[in-house]
């Protein structure tokens, strides 16, 4: 067993656990993209990242694929890591502004431009369809192709494998394969309008909190 | 030998393949190797020989191609016999590496990164290949040549085909 210390609190986890892990058994919040607890960890998306005290200094990791060990200190919501995220969280949108994983993603942290060109490339290479395909298929249909700004999920000479055993699994993972979001129409490639705009039900307890973010229809049923 | 068609090609190809993979005893690790013994014989790496690579391998063919698209040194397409990169690199481009790089294309005929058809050279470019000093800079099957200008390129194309039509008789 390790002692850590996440955002203040002191908790004694498994060797081996994950700093993502320990922090959700916490209840403490970070978002994620490309982790899926019941795959490897792969650390693509960065959007898990957390801030590691290192006496006076301190880094920025990917809470995913670090483990903990003893003695490690993490503030999971430090002004630097919102800063950082919502940079990646730019990136991310910049190159799949139809997803509405992304768009709701840049809702909730509260990015609220994006600077970056917009590619709009349907897939964020998070990999989660190729590692599903292979650990949870055994199969391999499908993998990554060419490198660097080419590199794609694809299959090999673009026809469907025997190995595929045609569960669906790699689209039912796929952050980015969903109805799409209209966003790409909208001008700077953000949306936020799910979050925001759209028919909000609720219940009779509702204390109208999300009323403080404008939201428009909402309606006690 | 560039396209296999004949049936005793195939046939040939098929037991070369295996052979190379016994050489590695069939190990997975070994698939750089395998393929680059394979790119050096074809100068390119076809899709049945993948294909039976993979299964001999034990890998699904994904894996295979995944490491066929990933280094520059494989190509899924026939290359010509001589590979010649053109550095576009900013030293050599400053240094005109461009209009080396047009007058290729218009002497072969052919556009960067495509054969010619008689299957004698591949047109390449690259992006810095640490002579700068000497830019621009061509490679033409491993050998240097610097200092290139578009005077120059018809000599050397010439010396590169007159070997070969030597080397045919
Ligand atoms: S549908 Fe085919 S390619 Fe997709 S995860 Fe399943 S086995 Fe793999
Ligand atoms: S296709 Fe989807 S699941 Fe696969 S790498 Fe791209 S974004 Fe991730
Ligand atoms: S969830 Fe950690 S890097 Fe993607
Ligand atoms: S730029 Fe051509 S060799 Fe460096």
């Amino acid at each position: 067993m390790v002692t850590i210390s996440i955002d203040g609190i002191r908790t004694v986890v498994p060797e081996g656990t994950t700093v993502l892990e320990a922090a959700r058994d916490l209840g403490i919040a970070i978002p994620s993209l490309c982790h899926n607890p019941g795959l490897s960890p792969y650390g693509a998306c960065r959007v898990c990242i957390v801030e590691v005290k290192k006496g006076e200094r301190s880094t920025i990791e990917a809470s995913c694929t670090l483990p903990a060990s003893d003695g490690l200190v993490v503030i999971t919501n430090s002004e630097r890591v919102r800063k950082n995220r919502k940079v990646l969280i730019e990136l991310l949108v910049s190159s799949c502004p139809t997803s509405k994983t992304l768009q709701d993603l840049a809702a909730n942290y509260g990015v609220n431009r994006i600077r970056f060109a917009i590619k709009d490339k349907n897939c964020i290479l998070c990999g989660l369809c190729v590692r599903y395909c292979k650990e949870q298929m055994q199969s391999g249909g499908i993998g990554f192709v060419g490198r660097g700004t080419s590199r794609k999920v694809a299959t090999a000479f673009g026809v469907t494998p025997q190995e595929c055993r045609n569960c669906g699994g790699c689209e039912w993972i796929c952050p980015v394969c969903e109805r799409a979001c209209t966003a790409a129409n909208l001008t700077n490639g953000l949306c936020g309008g799910c979050q925001n705009l759209m028919h909000v039900e609720t219940c009779e307890l509702c204390v109208h909190c999300s009323e403080s973010v404008n939201a428009r229809g909402h309606r006690v049923y | 030998m560039d396209q296999m068609h004949t049936i005793n090609e195939v046939k040939q190809a098929t037991e070369f393949v295996t052979r190379i993979i016994s050489a590695y005893s069939a190990r997975p690790e070994s698939l750089i190797s395998i393929l680059q013994d394979i790119q050096t014989q074809y100068r390119y790496l076809p899709e049945d020989i993948l294909r039976q690579v993979a299964t001999e391998l034990g890998l699904p063919l994904i894996q295979v191609y995944g490491v066929a698209t990933f280094f520059r040194a494989f190509s899924l397409t026939p290359r010509g016999k001589h590979s010649i990169s053109v550095c576009l690199g900013t030293a050599c481009h400053v240094r005109g590496g461009r209009s080396v790089m047009e007058e290729m294309e218009r002497q072969l005929g052919i556009k960067n990164g495509e054969t010619t058809p008689d299957m004698l050279f591949t047109l390449e470019s690259v992006n810095c290949l640490g002579a700068c000093a000497l830019g621009p800079v061509v490679v033409i099957d491993g050998s240097y040549h610097g200092k290139v200008s578009s005077g120059k390129i018809k000599k050397l194309l010439a010396e590169y085909s007159k070997e070969t039509s030597r080397s045919k008789k």
